[in-house]
């Protein structure tokens, strides 16, 4: 007889509302993909009915476009503009407020209460991104509370991509399709005949938790398991960008001065979209504002870019004052000396920086001339 | 700035259309604060009562486009301390240095009755071409909570908060879908300055540019980006020659797709 793993279940596409009821009665707001103003943002959801059921998603170097389908899939889309890190890492978050009293100044409580959030269809590059970030927020010598407090709070449910979107590049960056870990449950979608369903792997002792609100689902079947693994495959090949990582911090290393970085900077705008839409990308900064009479002061901290003069402005002025000078600094940062800081990539392959640049720069194409002009020296 | 005296404000008009000062007095919940630590002097559009200068900060709306105000200005910079200038017209020329682009007799012949009457500079300036400016807040409107922020940074010591990055990443922020790369439409948001909050594209519609050029602004490379979704020369010359027309890296972008 066929032994069956545990942790891998059925949840036919019929049931997938019961799924969710499951969720919020484990007290998670469950937020996810959703259709607004023609692309798909994350939001909170509270059915199936709010997914973007019968739309899809076509993607090229600074396009973007959503078109109808006559499938039944709940996820039949890749990653758009927004990334989870809008609720992670907030694009403006107050550190803290004060007011004077007298002689001196009182803070001034806040309700900083988080409360528990459910991420449904967090891609495999994503769950990877999230991953890069607690590295950054959580492991280090100094722990982000903010990140912390939020990030203790996710329940994620990872949703494998069952076709690959025209400017992922995750294969190359050994991220996906497929999540090996790093969620709560992962979800594969499949269409088998006249079965549609989700097989289901559970990833954490809080998801036993909250299947246990629900019917017991049935035991995946071996073909169940061969049917995903297939699947996998053939998104892999469909991959629609690729780079070659052997030695690529080296190619940024000996191309410091090449002449391309003067040629991108006749494109690159400088605008910042590649680096707010990088589901990796953490930098931020920090305004001090004081209201008129003096007598209350806030602390905010928001999402900046190294695309900014102010980034390397210090005294004198800024360190990278040119574009050339920028474009070089994020790229190099993301496929090079992220390595040296956090001993990985700092690109999961998720292609927004293409699709979302407003002129379309693609890195993975950039990257391709580096090696070959290197080639030629 | 010393704090043993409130500082005493005056407001300027040049050629504008006043709806800069207006955002002064559109504070309304701000105002009384405003009034608290400030000695409104002379701001003739809310108040008749003026006190004579020297005035510690002069906000200054419009441009210089007669004789006369080449003139006026000089004085009044010799009554302020601080002098900052508010927004399109002030700090770049405003839509009335559309008249920079051909001989100025061209729109007077046209709009008034008898041309004869008119004595104007053959330009429209900024303030800055005539005399030193401590601080430029853009906008066309200036966005009243940036003033705020300036009379409240100065008031207290410490540096405004205006970034003159992209209005992309204000976009960006507030978690908008691109209306360029995902309908296509003509935005000039990566090359305009910071301020609005990114107004426009949260509605749906491309960036006016109304904040003027940011820092490094990259035109040539936007513009190519507006012709491939199907836009115009013409519709390129009129992007840029806006609000800001007359500030240089939009002014040279507008050239460079003019028709002969
Ligand atoms: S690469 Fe594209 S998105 Fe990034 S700063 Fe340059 S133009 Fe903007
Ligand atoms: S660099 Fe680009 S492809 Fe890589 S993770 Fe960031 S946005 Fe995605
Ligand atoms: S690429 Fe730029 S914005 Fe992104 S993490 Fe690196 S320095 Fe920060
Ligand atoms: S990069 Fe891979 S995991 Fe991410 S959306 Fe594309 S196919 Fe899915
Ligand atoms: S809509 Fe305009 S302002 Fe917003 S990101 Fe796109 S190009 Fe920039």
């Amino acid at each position: 007889m066929e032994t069956k793993n545990q942790k891998q279940r059925i949840l036919p596409a019929g049931e997938f509302n019961v799924f969710l009821k499951a969720l919020h009665e484990a007290g998670y707001e469950t937020i996810g993909p959703t259709l607004q103003d023609r692309a798909i943002v994350y939001d909170k959801i509270s059915s199936t009915s709010d997914l973007p059921v019968g739309w899809s998603d076509e993607q090229s170097a600074g396009f973007y476009r959503v078109y109808r389908t006559e499938s039944p899939l709940l996820f039949d889309y890749n990653v758009g503009p927004h990334s989870w890190k809008k609720y992670l890492h907030l694009p403006n978050l107050l550190l803290w407020k004060a007011k004077t009293n007298g002689g001196g100044f009182s803070f001034i409580e806040d309700d900083k209460s988080v409360g528990k959030q459910a991420f449904l269809g967090v891609r495999a590059c994503e769950v990877a991104a999230i991953r890069k970030q607690d590295k950054i927020f959580l492991e280090s010598e100094f722990i982000d509370s903010a990140y912390k407090k939020r990030r203790e709070n996710t329940f994620i449910i990872a949703v494998n991509c069952t076709k690959a979107g025209a400017n992922c590049f995750c294969t190359s960056m050994n991220t996906g399709p497929y999540a090996h870990s790093g969620f709560d449950l992962a979800l594969t979608e499949i269409i088998d005949g006249n079965r549609h369903f989700f097989f289901v792997e559970i990833g954490s002792a809080t998801a036993e938790i909250v299947m246990n609100k629900m019917p017991e689902l049935e035991l995946a079947s071996r073909h169940d398991s061969t049917l995903v693994q297939n699947n996998m495959r053939e998104v892999s090949y469909a991959m629609g960008k690729s780079i070659e990582t052997t030695d690529i911090q080296r190619l940024f290393y000996d191309n410091y001065d090449s002449n391309i970085w003067e040629e991108i900077a006749n494109r690159c705008m400088n605008c910042a979209n590649c680096t707010m839409v990088c589901p990796t990308c953490f930098c931020t900064t920090v305004e001090d504002v004081t209201n008129l009479t003096g007598t209350e002061a806030e602390r905010w901290r928001r999402w900046d870019s190294c695309f900014t003069m102010d980034f390397s402005y210090i005294h004198g002025g800024s360190v990278r004052p040119s574009g050339s000078n920028r474009f070089r600094h994020w790229i190099t940062h993301k496929f090079a000396t992220w390595h040296d800081q956090f001993d990985e990539s700092g690109c999961v392959g998720c292609g927004r920086c293409i699709t979302w640049c407003p002129v379309g720069i693609d890195v993975t194409k950039e990257i391709k001339s580096l090696q070959k002009s290197k080639a030629t020296v | 700035m010393s704090r043993t005296h409130k500082p005493k404000l005056a407001v300027w008009k040049f050629a504008s259309c006043d709806g800069c000062q207006l955002s002064l007095l559109d504070c309304e919940d701000e105002l009384l604060a405003f009034a608290e630590v400030i000695q409104i002097a002379n701001f003739p559009e809310a108040s008749r009562a003026v006190i004579q200068g020297k005035y510690d900060i002069s906000l200054v709306e419009g441009s210089i486009t007669t004789s006369h105000d080449a003139e006026r200005i000089h004085k009044i910079r010799r009554q302020s301390k601080i002098l900052i200038t508010i927004g399109a017209c002030a700090t770049s020329g405003g839509i009335q240095a559309l008249r920079n682009f051909t001989d100025v007799s061209r729109y007077t012949s046209i709009v008034y009755a008898n041309p004869s009457y008119i004595s104007t500079l053959n330009k429209s300036t900024p303030i800055r071409d005539h005399v030193y400016v401590d601080f430029e807040l853009h906008g066309c409107p200036i966005n009243k909570y940036q003033l705020i922020e300036v009379c409240s940074a100065l008031l207290h010591g410490r540096a405004p908060i205006t970034p003159s990055h992209s209005v992309c990443m204000e976009c960006k922020r507030k978690g908008n879908v691109c209306v360029m790369v995902a309908h296509q439409t003509p935005c000039l948001g990566p090359v305009t300055h910071a301020g609005c909050d990114a107004l426009c594209p949260s509605y749906n519609r491309g960036c006016f540019g109304c904040y003027g050029p940011k820092e490094t602004p990259q035109t040539s490379s936007l513009a190519k980006k507006w012709k491939e979704i199907g836009a115009t020369n013409d519709d390129i010359v009129r992007a840029f020659r806006g609000f800001y027309s007359y500030a240089e890296p939009f002014r040279k972008e507008s050239e460079a797709y003019e028709e002969e």
